[in-house]
């Protein structure tokens, strides 16, 4: 069929069917007359004036948005619409939560099969003929069945919805009192809303059936056990009056419904059915980085900044404006989050919230024309101090989160913000102090760094780079240089790397912290002088490419340094050589069962989950099993760099709760790849009394143990 | 050889150990000399006066309502003009000492030593002695012309006490010579340290507690240990977490930072976010059942034992000195 | 108010592990990093608070070479608002009471209501702050861990033994030596210092301050520094071994001998 024809045959179908539709039993709403008002009145003023204080409120809403600091989030495009195919349309992260996310799909598809037919009606209300173009044909036929179940899967996931919410209630919904007043109301409303739009809709559409079916005259497909088909089963009863009665009513409900929905919704949590779209295309699309103090201030121009981080609300990016107003406040987050299940006094949830909030009381939509608020500190009246410091930056919100909310560059440009002001905790200023004079949080003299290769066993020596050249750079990073315990971990990379046939050698005194933590824990100055010198060193060395044992520098030189050489951790290194057969290991001997940790700078932030477990399995004969929070799930030790030193209130530590989770799996090692996950799970073993019982051990040592 | 003079401070009627180890000090510098005690106060002046008199040559006692408390610019005042030009004054280097001696060595013109921990001797005018630096991770020998007269705040602790009990019993009554005692700087009170509120920083003998402890209720018995050393309990972080004892108990980096000059750890291993908080070299004495706890590697004095049945023996034995 | 905080350019003894040279004459000074005493910077914090409270200037003050103006710089970053160095030859190996002498003449060109000092310094005898006030005729308060003004005079509270406080009320101009613990000194990094790098810092020389050259320097030094020696110390743990009675007994003969029992 040519195109030409196809048309011929298009306007043809269309006029049948509008030839039918005329033969309608019942009066359509653009057509009634109530008491002598045409009700074609209100279906032209409701949706005029629902648009109009729509349109006046997302005004009000993108009001600070433009106030806000710039962000960089027109980059990447083709991911960015991948993300919003993947994490918005197919809705990929809801199924992490069985049942709510299945709850969410049925009623996210609902609502996009729906919203064509929400936008029909409204016209219809206007011209009663109306048909959305390209709906006229078996197309519309098949929509119309489409969505009779898309209504009623929706109604019936509102049912659940409102079930779990008064008779399950799942913690991650509660409000403690702190953080104010319980959301349970406001979700409830909603969803008797959603329902209120499914019920009419049918409820419209049922009783024209029904008349015309009682009429005989043409009758619509109505889906077998679709809410519409109960509706017109038990009005085939009804007289031609109730069924005209009803259809108008019914009409009206769902008009205004649609128009108070859409207005509500920019008023609390449901504004993420319009920003969600929006906030996952804008969502970070690189991982393990910081963002810069300011887009488009360089570096080096970082000086002529007045102030630095988020002091007061506008000083978040548009983008993090955004992610306040999108956040579902489905608690998804706070549920992941390490710091919350040791109460410490964080919940990223309500870092949302409260952020949230605080943008409704500033920019206030009633009354019309009331001025906007001075924005306060946000530091000491929205946000505590401790609240912001607790966070271990271990990224499980963020991968958490369905729709692309970020936390940790929100955790570090507040954090920036009290530097500036000088609002450090006495015991960070200290290592932060060592770090500026020393390169180290210990204090420790630069002479010393080396110090650790003076246990290695003989045969295995470590080149200073700086005066005999090396093919590779293995940085060592502060805590494996100067802990006692940790440079075991060191010792045991000398060796992998110089049974696997590496040309490699350290910095010595020239190499400074890496400075994942100093950038993380929001003293950007400091963290641009130690990667400068470090870049100088690295770069001055002639290495082509760079190990750590570290994860925390692996991250920082991969994803915070710039034009180094490829960075890569020890466990790549050992799953690469043990498949090359450069390396071979022995095997278990043992009858232990292993578990692997994933550290959340290797797991999380880069994507390595495989190698280490890859390395670990490369060692025949030993039993490895997983604990039920592994991979992307996998639960903070504590966190490490400049965490260590710094201690919130908490309820218990987090080292103790995930050596309790190894025991659950029955493991007895914790095999982590990381050295301050190590001194965490060691402190963790002793505190939770399982010495004996559970033991911890760094990927590195036992491979190096098991060297042939 | 210039006239030697101890201020002697005092509290509820007993004078201080301190009172004792300035006469060593004194003999230091002058084997033969006849040191002159001098006591200040209201009330406690006489019973301090005879107790001292049995190891001094001879006391001096000053008694004046606006002496009840020692307040070091009142104190200061008197004896700007009790104390002879060139004489030497030794003051214990106790938070009394520190206020009062710096000032006063300016009044009397003498030359003032700080916190001196021991004495090698006097040659010609030139006293020699002994001063650590750098939270007495150094010693220096340090020297001074005494002609013109000097003050010389000694450790307390640092000298072993006189016991030789070689005084004359000579009591003078100086308090008719007592001039204006009017001062810039008054005295209100003494705000007594909250229970729990214990400053462990500034402790000189800290009984420290960890995980050995085993149990909440066993922390009695490193309590009791401490009343019988005159020390304070600390604690390494597990017993804090364990809200055992409070947060500002807490030895370590993420902790207090403590610089005592004997620290006991009791069953504690010796991590080294702990360690950081010990600064100062204090004489380490580890208590673990564990022989090979870290702890043992920095400590000066080690005991393999289990501190639960260890330390109450040790404070039984203490309380019986 | 204004006042006049005394700060100091110190070895850090955090950051440093000091040792003595080979010839005992001084410190290993190769491999040290130096910072503001840390008991100065307690009394800069205090004297920002009080200033912000009551209104005033805050000026930091040090004795030193150049590298001494680093230090000046850091307690301005935090918030005092002008500096002075002094700065000469002639004053180099000052002793505190030569130190004290330079300090009261930079009393005395200025006007100052309060001056505050650090309670000691790492290197120091704790002794500059009682010093100042005796030459100023001004009262003194030492370990000040508490300040609240009250009109022409402050209430001051001293830290004494057992962690308890002395309060004292203290008539202005006075002198006092902050001790640590009093506040909570705000952070200062990089950023805070490269903000008033360009501020002016006046620097005094003898003929600004008009001071007497044989009672300064090493000229006025009364108390002299001869060698440094590294205290004797054990080498490990030393185990005691026995009966638990013997061990008790060789316990407590060390815990004598250390100042372990009061």
């Amino acid at each position: 069929m040519d195109i030409h024809s196809f048309f011929k045959y298009y306007i043809k179908i269309r006029k049948g069917e509008q030839e039918q539709n005329m033969e309608n039993a019942l009066i359509a709403p653009a057509q009634y007359v109530f008491l002598f008002i045409p009700t074609i009145i209100f279906s032209l003023l409701i949706p005029i004036i629902g648009v109009a204080i729509f349109a006046y409120i997302m005004a009000l809403r993108m009001a600070p948005l433009a106030k806000a600091a710039p962000d960089k989030r027109f980059d990447q495009i083709p991911q960015r619409i991948f993300n919003v195919l993947k994490i918005w349309l197919a809705q990929y992260r809801q199924p992490r939560y069985r049942t709510a996310g299945i709850v969410h799909i049925v009623i996210f598809f609902g609502f996009l099969i729906l919203s064509i037919r929400s936008c029909s009606l409204v016209i219809i209300g206007l011209a009663p003929d109306f048909v959305m173009p390209g709906f006229d044909g078996v197309i519309g036929h098949i929509y119309n069945v489409l969505k009779d179940y898309a209504a009623t899967g929706v109604l019936i996931a509102c049912c659940i919805a409102a079930w779990r919410r008064v008779v399950v209630k799942p913690a991650r919904y509660a409000v403690p009192a702190k953080y104010g007043k319980d959301h349970t109301a406001e979700a409830l409303f909603v969803l008797g809303l959603i329902s209120t739009l499914m019920i009419s809709e049918s409820l419209f559409e049922a009783t024209e059936v029904a008349a015309n079916a009682k009429a005989g005259l043409h009758v619509e497909f109505l889906a077998p056990l679709s809410l519409v088909w109960f509706f017109r089963l038990m009005l085939m009863a009804a007289s031609e009056g109730v069924l005209q009665g009803l259809h108008i009513i019914a009409y009206y409900i769902h008009d205004l419904t649609f128009f108070f929905f859409l207005c509500f919704l920019p008023l609390g949590k449901h504004f993420h059915v319009i920003t969600s779209l929006f906030n996952v295309f804008f969502m970070r699309v690189r991982r393990g980085n910081i963002k810069p103090v300011r887009y488009g201030i360089d570096e080096d121009a970082l000086d002529q900044l007045e102030s630095f981080g988020v002091k007061k609300i506008e000083d978040f990016t548009w983008k993090h404006l955004l992610d306040f107003y999108s956040c579902a406040d489905c608690g998804r987050c706070s549920d992941n989050c390490p710091a919350n299940a040791v109460g410490r006094p964080l919940s990223p949830r309500f870092i949302s919230i409260k952020g949230r909030d605080t943008l409704f009381k500033n920019y206030p939509i009633y009354p019309y024309g009331a001025a906007f608020k001075k924005s306060e500190p946000l530091i000491g009246s929205v946000y505590e101090e401790d609240e912001i410091w607790s966070c271990t930056t271990c990224g499980a919100c963020e991968q958490e989160c369905p729709i692309g909310i970020e936390y940790i560059d929100k955790i570090v440009d507040l954090r920036r913000g009290m530097v500036d002001e000088g609002l450090v905790p006495q015991s960070l200023q200290k290592p932060l102090k060592a770090i500026e004079k020393r390169g180290n949080p210990w204090g420790k003299m630069e002479k010393k760094r080396a110090e650790w290769t003076s246990g290695l066993p003989e045969g295995v020596t470590v080149k200073d780079i700086t005066k005999e050249p090396a093919d590779m750079l293995y940085f060592v990073d502060s805590i494996t240089s100067y802990d006692d315990r940790m440079q075991s971990i060191g010792q045991a990379t000398a060796m992998i790397l110089a049974k696997g046939g590496a040309d490699f050698g350290i910095l010595g005194k020239d190499e400074k912290d890496a400075g994942n933590e100093i950038r993380r824990f929001g003293e950007e100055m400091l963290f641009q002088n130690v990667k400068q010198m470090n870049t100088e060193a690295i770069l001055e060395s002639g290495a082509t490419r760079i190990v750590t044992a570290d994860p925390h520098a692996y991250n920082v030189l991969k994803n915070d340094y710039t034009g180094l050489p490829p960075v890569t951790h020890i466990s790549q290194f050992i799953a690469q050589s043990v498949k090359s057969g450069a390396l071979r290991l022995k095997s278990a001997q043992d009858n232990k069962v292993y578990t692997y940790h994933d550290p959340c700078y290797l797991g999380r932030h880069n994507d390595v989950y495989d190698d280490p477990r890859a390395a670990l399995d490369a060692i025949s004969g030993l039993k490895r099993v997983e604990m039920e929070r592994c991979g992307d799930r996998s639960f903070c030790c504590g966190g490490g760099g400049l965490m260590l030193f710094y201690e919130p209130e908490e309820e218990q530590r987090m080292g103790v709760l995930r050596v309790e989770m190894a025991a659950k799996a029955g493991a007895n090692v914790i095999v982590t790849a990381c050295p301050f996950c190590l001194v965490n799970m060691e402190d963790a073993i002793k505190v939770a009394g399982l010495e004996g019982q559970m033991e911890a051990i760094d990927l590195s040592e036992l491979v190096a143990q098991h060297l042939a | 050889m210039a006239d030697i003079y101890a201020y002697i401070t005092h509290k509820n009627g007993v004078a201080d150990d301190s009172a004792l180890e300035l006469l060593t000090a004194a003999k230091k510098i002058d084997a033969g000399a006849a040191v002159t005690a001098i006591v200040t106060g209201a009330g406690d002046v006489d019973k301090v006066a005879a107790e001292v008199a049995a190891s001094y040559a001879k006391v001096f006692t000053y008694k004046n309502d606006a002496l009840a408390y020692p307040n070091a610019e009142v104190v200061r005042k008197l004896l700007i003009t009790a104390v002879p030009k060139g004489a030497i004054l030794l003051v214990p280097h106790d938070t009394f000492g520190m206020d009062l001696s710096p000032g006063l060595s300016i009044k009397l013109d003498a030359v003032f030593l700080s916190d001196v921990t021991d004495i090698e001797g006097v040659s010609g005018t030139t006293l020699k002695a002994i001063r650590q630096e750098y939270s007495g991770m150094v010693s220096t020998h340090v020297t001074c012309d005494i002609a013109g007269g000097a003050v010389v705040n000694v450790r307390p602790g640092a000298f072993p006490p006189d016991e030789s009990k070689s005084g004359s019993g000579a009591v003078e009554d100086k308090s008719g010579t007592i001039g204006d005692l009017s001062a810039k700087r008054k005295f209100l009170e003494v705000v007594e340290a909250e229970v729990g509120d214990v400053d462990i920083t500034k402790a000189d003998v800290l009984v420290s507690i960890g995980r050995g402890i085993e149990d909440q209720d066993n922390i009695e018995i490193a309590q009791e240990l401490a009343d019988a050393m005159g020390a304070v309990v600390s604690c390494s972080r597990p017993i804090v977490d364990a809200k055992w004892l409070e947060k500002s108990r807490q030895v370590g980096t993420s902790g207090q930072t403590v610089k005592p000059k004997v620290y006991l750890a009791c069953g504690i291993s010796g991590s080294f976010q702990h360690l950081g908080g010990i600064k100062g070299s204090p004489f380490i004495v580890a208590i673990n059942k564990n022989p090979k706890a870290p702890i043992f590697q920095v400590a000066d004095v080690g005991i393999e034992a289990n501190i639960v049945e260890f330390l109450p023996e040790l404070t039984e034995a203490i309380k019986e000195l | 108010m204004d006042i006049l905080v005394c700060v100091k350019r110190v070895p850090d003894t955090a950051e440093n592990e000091i040792e003595v040279n080979k010839s005992g004459s001084d410190i290993e000074r190769d491999d040290l990093v130096y910072s503001v005493n840390e008991w100065d910077n307690y009394a800069v914090e205090e004297a920002i608070q009080i200033r912000d409270n009551v209104g005033g200037t805050v000026t930091v003050v040090t004795i030193g070479d150049d590298e001494s103006e680093e230090v000046l710089r850091r307690e301005m970053a935090m918030g005092a608002d002008s500096g002075i160095l002094v700065s000469d030859k002639a004053f180099e190996g000052s002793d505190g009471k030569g130190i004290a002498t330079l300090l009261k003449a930079v009393v005395e060109k200025g006007k100052y209501d309060l001056i505050l000092t650090g309670a000691q310094a790492d290197d120091g005898a704790g002794q500059v702050g009682g010093m100042l006030a005796a030459m100023l005729d001004y009262p003194y308060a030492s370990l000040v861990n508490k300040v609240e003004v009250k009109g022409d005079a402050l209430t001051v509270g001293r830290e004494i033994e057992g962690g308890n406080q002395e309060m004292n009320e203290i008539s202005l101009p006075c002198v006092l030596s902050i001790q640590t613990g009093i506040n909570e000194p705000r952070y200062v990094g990089i950023r805070g210092i490269r903000k008033v790098a360009s501020v002016e810092i006046p620097t005094y020389g003898p003929g600004d301050l008009g001071v007497d050259a044989s009672l300064v320097g090493t000229a006025g030094e009364k108390v002299k520094r001869l060698d440094y020696f590294v205290p004797v110390l054990g080498e490990g743990a030393e185990m005691l071994e026995g009966s638990t009675e013997d061990i008790i007994a060789k316990l407590i003969e060390y815990l004598k001998a250390k100042g372990g029992l009061k």
